[in-house]
């Protein structure tokens, strides 16, 4: 009964507690799927059937003395951006292709405390820079709802393996959109928890100032399940908030009545599929019919520039935290030069794809003497204004829904020789990160078939709104349990 | 905004980054495509207006200069490119 089914988290706990199935025969059957499917859909960069039978093992014991937290014995895919110890990290670059990290990141430590099961680390976008996987210097993972169309990006290998249930549920990172837009265009849940929510100690630094680690999962319980153990103050991570972390399932009460909603028009910008639209109109009717005050009417002007602040800063802070690609302490190096800066320019040239070095070389150049006051540090004044705008909406709305992404997947190779096409796919959900805020992206049903994504944003924090919100529409809709059919 | 090979030959310096020919005439293109769009930046007024670094307004970190455990040497080396001993081997840097 396993082998055919996708469960969630919560069903497979329910399965795990009345010892329905063990984690291994889980894990095992998971295994299986993946050796079937990752020929088609090609989202997993390292399998790792001997550390999760392990665990599984472990797992299992530790069901047996009694103590069995949600997430015990549960299979988990982690985005190959999260440090493991032991295992590979690669980031899906040549530069760090045979990288095997001393330490595990926080999350990491957190879910092996819970009893996780780690089968496997995902593909992605090159140091998690893209908007499809096709940046990844290995494979491009295909969407399981059409195979001829990117899952998005960059957590792209995350959400199209928890869509084809090749994992429970799967970590991503999302600096930009890259845990949300993916999930949006997989018909997944994805979770980009507020800046300072989850410890990035052991995420491989993009652009610091907008990293967040969260979860990619079949449904919203799932998702609140993942934050409750990733969530919380850590030293190793100066940037981590201390705030106490609630249970965030408590909040999922089903009643969103009297809630206020803003929809900001910004997001429903020039190219939008009309089929896309659509199905975010109907969803927001929905919550509508579940009691909120929807309020149609919200301008936010300066969201048309967070485009290119978003693509100012992140490439600014990527080139200087991937300056320590050097090929001496770890990582791709170029034996074969003359100097020790030859043999640094090669490192580099050898180690990272096209889409790193243009960022590299976009940051670099925004930081640059002469360059630094117009490019740079007007994007972080423009930063400020984006965060106000968002301030003084949430005074008067609990929360903002728009679209994830304004299309459905696109064809592989369709946007690969278009850099700026490509960064318009976030253009929903980069604002977010600019601001530091929580948001969600829930699945909202189908544009000719393709899946398509509601994004619910919230203030700093405030994370239990925005389950709350689309715990509720997933109780009254079921594009969540629709599933690919591979 | 156009950005020359010259000065994408500049800034490939300042990144270390090796470059073939092709790539520059390439990055010379796409950088000044992507920048010509960026520019609606300059139409925003920001008179007056701080710059944000970080969103969650983080003022300062401090711990207590505590001497902790470390990673072992060995695994710190493990992923070491050229080892010596207990070292970073690295190409002279003054010659």
């Amino acid at each position: 009964m396993i082998d055919d089914r996708q469960l969630t988290i919560h069903e497979a706990h329910r399965m795990l507690e009345k010892r329905e199935v063990s984690s291994v025969e889980l894990t095992k059957a998971m295994l299986k799927r993946i050796k079937k499917l990752e020929p088609d859909v090609k989202a997993i960069v390292t399998i790792t059937e001997e550390l999760a039978l392990k665990q599984a093992r472990s797992a299992d014991d530790r069901l047996a003395s009694g103590n069995g937290s949600p997430l015990n014995g549960i299979p988990v895919l982690i985005k190959d951006v999260i440090c493991t110890r032991g295992v590979k990290t690669t980031c899906s670059s040549r530069m760090l292709e045979n990288f095997i990290p001393p330490y595990d990141a926080t999350v990491m430590e957190r879910l092996n405390d819970c009893g996780a099961v780690v089968v496997g680390k995902t593909n992605m976008d090159e140091f998690a820079m893209g908007s499809s996987t096709e940046n990844s210097a290995f494979f491009t993972t295909h969407n399981p709802w059409d195979l001829g169309r990117v899952p998005g990006g960059s957590s792209g290998g995350s959400a199209a393996a928890v869509a084809a249930g090749e994992a429970i549920y799967a970590l991503g990172s999302d600096t930009g959109g890259s845990i949300r837009q993916p999930a949006s265009f997989c018909s997944v849940t994805g979770l980009k928890p507020t800046y300072g929510r989850v410890s990035r100690y052991g995420l491989v630094a993009f652009a610091s100032s907008l990293d967040q680690i969260g979860p990619l999962t079949q449904d919203v319980t799932d998702a609140a399940l993942v934050l409750n153990a990733i969530a919380g103050y850590d030293t190793r991570d100066s940037t981590s908030v201390d705030i106490p972390v609630p249970d965030y399932t408590r909040c999922l009460t089903g009643d969103i009545k009297g809630l206020r909603l803003g929809v900001p028009r910004e997001y429903f910008v020039e190219g939008m599929q009309p089929g896309v639209a659509d199905a975010v109109n109907n969803a927001i009717a929905k919550l509508e019919e579940l009691g909120v005050n929807i309020d149609r009417e919200v301008s936010l002007p300066h969201t048309p520039y967070a485009l290119a602040v978003y693509h100012i800063i992140a490439p600014s802070e990527a080139s200087a935290n991937l300056a320590r690609y050097d090929g001496v302490k770890y990582g791709y190096s170029c034996q074969d030069a003359d100097s020790m800066w030859q043999a640094m320019e090669k490192t580099r040239q050898y180690g990272f794809g096209a889409e790193v070095k243009r960022r590299i070389m976009l940051g670099t150049y925004a930081l640059s003497a002469g360059y630094y006051d117009a490019w740079y540090l007007k994007a972080q004044k423009v930063r400020t204004l984006i965060r106000r705008e968002f301030d003084a909406a949430f005074e008067k709305y609990d929360a903002l829904v728009t679209p994830t992404s304004p299309t459905v997947p696109f064809k592989i190779g369709e946007k690969i020789d278009d850099p700026l096409q490509m960064y318009l796919s976030d253009v929903c959900t980069l604002p977010v990160n600019i601001a530091g805020l929580p948001a969600i992206s829930v699945p909202a049903g189908f544009a000719d078939g393709l899946p398509v994504g509601l994004q619910i944003i919230a203030k700093p924090f405030a994370e239990e709104t925005i389950l709350k919100i689309a715990h509720a529409y997933q109780q009254a809709t079921d594009w969540h349990t629709k599933r690919a059919g591979i | 905004m156009k950005l020359s090979r010259e000065e994408v030959l500049h800034i490939a310096r300042l990144a270390r980054l090796g470059m073939t020919g092709d790539e520059v005439g390439r990055m010379s293109e796409q950088l000044s495509h992507i920048l010509e769009n960026f520019d609606v930046l300059q139409q925003v007024d920001t008179a007056g207006v701080p710059p944000t670094a970080q969103p969650n307004t983080l003022q300062n970190v401090l711990k207590a200069d505590e001497a902790r455990p470390s990673l072992p040497q060995d695994d710190v080396l493990a992923n070491a490119p050229c080892r010596e001993g207990d070292f970073f081997r690295v190409r002279a840097v003054l010659e």
